[in-house]
């Protein structure tokens, strides 16, 4: 019998939430990869049922404390698309540069403090600080100025207040937005400073042949609003999500596995949309791409470090053309009235797409709801990568192999706190 | 004498209260000087055993195996405190005990025999000894900075136990309910978020939890017979990030 190796990481560290990685080895052949989620359920789909539809933004934020703006977006597009409402205008800008604080503030979060020590071989970002001061701090200012946006827009950094079905309860002043715009001009100087710093690590050499799903529109990279397209052709409305993406149930996961019905697993998140979306970045985010050495696409996992700093130095500079653009709404909100019907959305988290549905009676008591996160969709295009990844490697001894999966994963900005409905890595070889 | 070793340690959560840690932007680096940040998953695959001077826990307990891994984080810590609405009355996730976890678990999953779990969510407190309950859904940040420093340096955290109602009298913020109608759980919720809700016009809907000795059973009765506000809304307001906390359980549980 050939020999067997184990590789066994117990709890992941450096995501969001509770997960294990085991990789079995026979031999000379990677037998059996499991990205194991033990974070434990918490049953949101089931506690909506028989809450209000105005309630979804605020209960729906608390799947994640690190993307709260993507649920409570994907929560009040579902529900304003079951009430026949569009909000448009400088409400619909508002939502935009909220949603450009939360990319900010959790790429840079991933960027500086949970992948950045992968590629420099330290364990966290306190043992990076202690020889980048500099560094460091520049990261924690632009995550800064990320949440201030979403604490002034959303009364606060971790689960905002302020979103409601229909707009926002009340609209800051024009001196907060003039202030705001102020801090974001030097951020933008630290968002290029952070491209220029991340395009100089080593990146393995793992092109791969993914099939990117993400929002696409017309005049603008997605958050909000779009067709959901692929790589592979697919373009459809947000509506016929469920009529071509299907959810499996693993025994080794709390989260449930989302794949295309006609093709099986994809991929979702900042290489999706870059790839698919590039010509819709700013100039200046182009520049900065470019800058960097990335081409129009990037199908190499371990360079999403580098597309999250172009992100980064786009939702700046998106932030700062909404800021510049911006006329005062009139009122904070429309109006909202329930209806019985089903709503759909689909926005961009930081992650990857957010898909919501939700089932309303005529008094806009939610009947049924069902959310798929962006790590569900992407977990089985992780263990996927991870075989592709090994075979080639096997030769490593075992503390590089485990080192290197984990860094494949963490590629991914993998978030299993929203996902549970994610992570421990055991290498076995046998 | 070494620098004193924190812990943190995550159960059933939405990571948001430990991450207030890494969005201390401005405090992270000088609180990563004064103490040895031992354990600290989410931040650090750098993961030192035991034993530890000061363990933060986010969560609530859900799981059988959760139970059990708590009572040895007792063991290993010398002060354990709780932090957020999960870590101290059940979270947002605490609305099973008020239903059938079977039928919930069928309701998301397709196979729920793969699935284990508790018929409930409970604050760690009922688990074991706990040194200090810090609230909020999320916490507050400069709280959790001040309870650390407290910690550390051995003397009692200064954390304001009146209600939201009282900070928004002193941030001099207009009353939503007399001006405007609106409900509003302000008079018998633990402060600590800045009486943030009523700044940007809207009742306070209970992210703290209750304060000591909340009459809710007199607001509730205000609300339905005054504002003219719903028993299902009234029992919605209570019963959602510390529904499980009494007096919000039983106030809940009058309504509906």
């Amino acid at each position: 019998m050939a020999e067997q190796r184990t590789i066994k990481v117990d709890y992941m560290a450096r995501v969001e939430g509770e997960s294990a990685l085991d990789i079995v080895i026979e031999g000379d052949a990677v037998k059996d990869v499991k990205l194991k989620i033990f974070e434990p359920p918490r049953f949101f789909e089931a506690l909506l049922r028989g809450r209000s539809f105005l309630e979804a933004p605020d209960i729906t934020a608390r799947i994640c404390g690190i993307c709260p703006v993507a649920y409570q977006m994907s929560a009040v597009h579902a529900m304003e698309d079951a009430c026949g409402v569009k909000v448009t205008g400088p409400l619909r800008a508002l939502r935009r540069l909220l949603y450009c604080g939360e990319w900010i503030e959790s790429h840079v979060l991933h960027i500086y403090m949970l992948h950045a020590p992968d590629f420099l071989g330290k364990h966290s970002v306190v043992e990076l600080a202690a020889e980048h001061p500099e560094i460091i701090r520049r990261g924690l200012r632009l995550k800064k100025t990320g949440n201030e946006i979403v604490g002034l827009l959303g009364g606060r950094e971790i689960h905002p207040i302020n979103v409601r079905v229909g707009g926002f309860y009340k609209i800051p002043t024009k001196s907060d937005f003039a202030a705001l715009a102020e801090k974001l001009k030097l951020a933008r100087d630290d968002a290029l400073a952070t491209v220029s710093w991340v395009s100089g690590f080593q990146f393995p050499d793992f092109d791969q042949d993914y099939e990117f799903v993400c929002l696409s529109h017309p005049d603008e990279y997605p958050y909000n609003e779009g067709r959901i397209v692929s790589s592979r052709g697919l373009d459809i409305p947000v509506q016929a999500f469920h009529e071509h993406f299907v959810e499996d149930h693993v025994a080794h996961s709390t989260a449930l596995h989302c794949r295309l019905k006609a093709r099986g697993h994809y991929k979702v998140g900042p290489l999706a949309r870059y790839s698919l979306n590039y010509d819709k970045l700013s100039p200046l985010a182009k520049q900065a791409a470019m800058d960097a050495g990335l081409g129009r696409t990037c199908n190499n996992p371990f360079k999403s470090i580098l597309v999250r700093a172009v992100e980064v130095v786009y939702a700046v500079d998106e932030a700062l053309r909404i800021l510049d653009t911006l006329e005062r709404p009139d009122s904070p909100c429309v109006e909202v009235l329930p209806r019985a019907g089903t709503g759909f959305a689909a926005t961009e988290a930081p992650r990857g797409m957010l898909h919501h549905t939700y089932r309303l009676d005529a008094e806009g008591n939610i009947a049924f709801a069902q959310i798929i996160p962006p790590t569900s969709q992407n977990q089985a295009t992780i263990e996927d990568d991870l075989r592709h990844f090994i075979a080639p490697r096997l030769s490593l001894p075992d503390d590089q192999l485990q080192w290197q999966c984990e860094q494949a994963v963490r590629n991914y900005d993998p978030c299993i706190s929203c996902s549970t409905h994610f992570l421990k890595l055991t290498v076995e070889r046998r | 004498m070494g620098k004193p070793r924190l812990a943190v340690w995550k159960f059933a959560s939405c990571d948001g209260c430990q991450l207030s840690l890494l969005d201390c932007e401005d405090e992270l680096l000088a609180v990563a000087g004064a103490v040895e940040i031992a354990y600290f998953p989410e931040a650090s695959s750098d993961m030192q055993p035991g034993p530890y001077d000061v363990s933060l826990v986010e969560g609530s307990i859900t799981t059988a195996h959760d139970a059990e891994r708590i009572r040895e984080i007792r063991r290993q810590s010398g002060a354990v405190i709780t932090i957020g609405a999960c870590a101290t009355a059940g979270g947002i996730q605490a609305l099973r005990n008020f239903a059938d976890v079977e039928e919930f678990t069928r309701a998301v999953y397709a196979t729920p025999s793969f699935i284990s779990t508790l018929d409930t969510s409970t604050p760690i407190a009922d688990h074991i000894r706990v040194d200090f309950e810090l609230r909020g859904c999320p916490i507050n940040k400069h709280q959790l900075l001040e309870t650390i420093n407290a910690f550390i340096n051995r003397r009692r955290p200064n954390i304001p136990a009146h209600s939201v109602c009282v900070e928004c009298k002193r941030r001099g913020t207009v009353c939503v309910t007399v001006a405007r109608g609106a409900a509003c759980l302000g008079p018998v919720t633990h402060a600590g978020c800045g009486a943030l809700c009523p700044s940007y016009d809207r009742g306070c809907f209970g992210c703290y939890g209750p304060k000591e000795l909340a009459n809710t059973e007199s607001l509730a009765a205000w609300a339905r017979d005054k504002l003219g506000v719903a028993d299902k809304d009234i029992q919605r307001l209570h019963h959602n990030f510390n529904a499980w906390s009494e007096p919000f359980r039983s106030e809940g549980d009058r309504h509906g």
